[in-house]
């Protein structure tokens, strides 16, 4: 049975702040394949072409036929527990101060058995499912789960590890004047956040909702401008320190691409906040979030970027905006490696159009405010890494692994001058 | 024959007597300026148009590994952000007149006389409050004709407000005070130098709603006038007698810029003038 999670102290100011330490990171680059689909939350393994075996660990020729030709696959992640043991002790600095730690042998329906972490409400001899996650250095593991969910599960100091529960955690939503930005807080607030920091540029202009976000629980609203540095680093240096999940939720977007418009001026608004306004965040808020990712309960946990799907392959009725994209989708994979010894997860939530004014003459299906709100919390509480949102960015992103170059064609037929 | 004979000898005079009531406070310098800093408001267009670049400052280096022993840092904005000028080629009406850029006006008609017109009253009740006419006659008949090659400034003291009082933007749009266009022809009847507000733009909140819409903006510099605005402190001028300075950056075929705005007046705690 998992012990509810209790609301953490305030913290000791008279004791030093725990450094984060890391599991091992040493993989192959076919063990680096749990890693690409953790992040996704996908249970893969590789599964022989020639006699049909499901492989684990991961290898380079079939462990039952010898054949080479290996490919990663979605499986059943059911199964059964062989046998547990409790970690006492380790010479790993990470695992030594988390003892004791559960792991056991689980026998998987679709063939192997493995070696995995376990869940505390798992029984020798009960069935379990096997999740594929990231952990705290970014590479994919195994951990077997009740197969039905138990009271506060989520709770587990195991899984927490795997996980980046907004539980207790206090949040800051970057940008309040968007109906993205309002949804997020009330869902984060809804999902247990202890504070929703929510951001507020130019209070001298109003917009719809500023009210309704000021009644959410637990939601404080502070001004914020990623345009503005040094509003920036006012605000570090005021809540930095008490940020576990950041949410960047800043966006400018415009119709238009290279050649149809007649200047660069909203090319560079889209530059200044969806590029320049992350990378002014991360050196902002960065550095003390990976400081703190193994600050306790509500140690610093997530930063999560909502970008456009078409950040992989440019959609040019909005193509400067997709450009913007794809730059802050390069500088998050550099900040993914930069936040990475603090333990600290980047997470990217693609989506296709939005639901809102600029999107409005695209026809359906579009990303509504709630359902990128119930996406995100479903992502943090999954610790995810590579999220696609919606009907959109899900088709997207197959067809871009399927070919790039013809998703580039298909997406960029456009009408005859 | 001496070269003292080619420059004014009353000139010099004027300068050194200027330079001494200086120093003695007879005449004293108002800042008619905001700070520009980022948080300032600016004017909002409906957002499919190019907006008003927000001042922003990034830092180079503060006596740091980025310049040991320098600090300094790059700044931007548009030519019509915090207090500004707007030159006639602002304007679509402006845009053909001669020597209608910040760069070409010539430089001595950005030290002039200016009149003091206060709204702040008919202000403060209504956020709409139009100059008129009426309130121009009356000051006239109160103070002087108004001058060819004057400022006119409208003092409605809303310089004092803050946050979202100022822009004062509601569903329908901004609510500030300006004037109304009758107001604008009989100032372009005076041949005024330009006119001045307190709030981000020459034209009331509201002013798109007029026959002609932004008739400051439109009439004004289509007469070849300048326009200053997110003036402070123009409760401290006296209706008349003072001297407005306000030179733009000479900024190639600009349209305007942000710049430093003031005023001199005769000094408030010298001693009163003796009895006549």
């Amino acid at each position: 049975m998992t012990l509810p999670l209790q609301p953490p102290p305030k913290k000791d100011p008279q004791k030093r702040t725990r450094v984060p330490v890391r599991p091992p990171a040493q993989r192959s680059r076919t063990g680096t394949y749990l890693c690409a689909f953790a992040a996704e939350g996908r249970f893969a393994l590789q599964v022989c072409e020639a006699c049909g075996a499901t492989q684990y660990p991961p290898r380079e020729a079939c462990a039952v036929c010898l054949s080479m030709a290996l490919t990663w696959r979605d499986v059943p992640a059911a199964g059964m527990v062989l046998a547990d043991t409790i970690v006492r002790t380790s010479t790993v600095v990470y695992f030594r101060e988390r003892t004791p730690w559960r792991i056991g042998t689980v026998q998987l329906s679709c063939g192997p058995s493995v070696m995995c972490h376990l869940h505390g409400d798992c029984e020798v001899g009960q069935p379990v499912r096997v999740i594929n996650r990231l952990d705290k250095s970014g590479h994919g593991v195994l951990m077997a789960l009740p197969q039905t969910d138990t009271a506060h599960m989520e709770d587990d100091e195991l899984l927490r590890e795997l996980t980046c529960d907004p539980k207790f955690r206090r949040v800051l939503i970057t940008n309040g004047r968007s109906a993205a930005g309002q949804a997020l807080a009330q869902a984060l607030s809804d999902a247990g956040a202890a504070i929703v920091f929510v951001g507020e540029a130019e209070s001298w202009r109003p917009y719809p909702g500023q009210d309704a976000l000021r009644q959410i629980p637990n939601v404080e609203v502070l001004p914020m401008d990623v345009t503005d540095t040094d509003s920036l680093t006012e605000l570090a240096g005021e809540i930095g320190g008490k940020v576990d999940i950041l949410i960047n939720t800043a966006r400018f977007v415009r119709p238009g691409g290279a050649m149809d418009r007649e200047d660069i001026i909203f090319a560079r608004d889209e530059m200044e906040v969806n590029y320049l306004g992350l990378m002014r965040l991360a050196q902002s808020f960065g550095p003390a979030m990976r400081a703190r990712g193994a600050d306790g309960v509500n140690s610093a946990t997530a930063w999560v970027n909502i970008l456009s799907v078409y950040a992989f392959s440019n959609l040019p009725e909005f193509g400067s905006f997709a450009a913007s994209n794809a730059a802050a989708l390069s500088l998050s994979q550099c900040l993914r490696a930069e936040m990475r010894p603090g333990g600290v997860r980047v997470m990217n939530v693609f989506t296709g159009p939005t639901e809102d004014d600029w999107h409005q003459p695209l026809p359906p299906p579009k990303v509504v405010p709630s359902a990128l709100a119930r996406g995100v919390v479903a992502a943090l509480r999954d610790g995810l890494e590579d999220v696609y949102l919606g009907d959109v960015a899900k088709d997207l992103i197959e067809r871009w692994r399927a070919s790039p170059k013809v998703l580039e064609r298909e997406l960029t037929e456009v009408e005859d001058m | 024959m001496s070269l003292d004979n080619v420059t004014s000898a009353a000139g010099q005079a004027s300068l050194s007597g200027l330079m001494m009531a200086m120093a003695t406070g007879d005449v004293e310098v108002v800042d008619l300026t905001h700070t520009l800093d980022p948080d300032f408001p600016v004017i909002i267009l409906p957002p499919e148009f190019g907006q008003c670049a927000r001042f922003r400052m990034e830092e180079i280096s503060a006596y740091d590994g980025r310049g040991p022993a320098w600090k300094w840092h790059n700044i931007s904005c548009c030519e019509h952000t915090g207090t500004h000028f707007d030159a006639p080629i602002h304007w679509v009406s402006g845009r053909d007149l001669p020597n209608n850029a910040v760069d070409t006006i010539p430089v001595e008609r950005l030290i002039a006389p200016v009149c003091v017109i206060d709204c702040s009253a008919g202000a403060a009740a209504n956020d709409d409050y139009e100059l008129s006419v009426d309130d121009i006659l009356a000051w006239e008949l109160k103070h002087e004709r108004i001058p060819s090659g004057c400022w006119v400034l409208m003092r409605t003291d809303w310089s004092k407000r803050r946050g979202a009082e100022y822009l004062n933007m509601r569903d329908d749009g901004a609510h500030s005070p300006g004037p109304n266009p009758a107001a604008v022809r009989l100032l372009v009847e005076r041949d005024i130098l330009g006119f001045g507000t307190e709030t981000v733009g020459t034209d009331a909140g509201q002013g798109f709603h007029f026959a002609p819409p932004n008739p400051a903006h439109f009439y004004f510099h289509g007469a070849g006038k300048y326009g200053l605005q997110c003036l402070s402190n123009v409760d401290q001028l006296p209706p008349t007698g003072a001297v407005l300075i306000a030179p733009p950056l000479k900024i190639k075929q600009g349209t305007g810029s942000p710049l430093r705005v003031m005023a001199m007046i005769p000094g408030r705690c010298a001693t009163p003038a003796a009895a006549s």
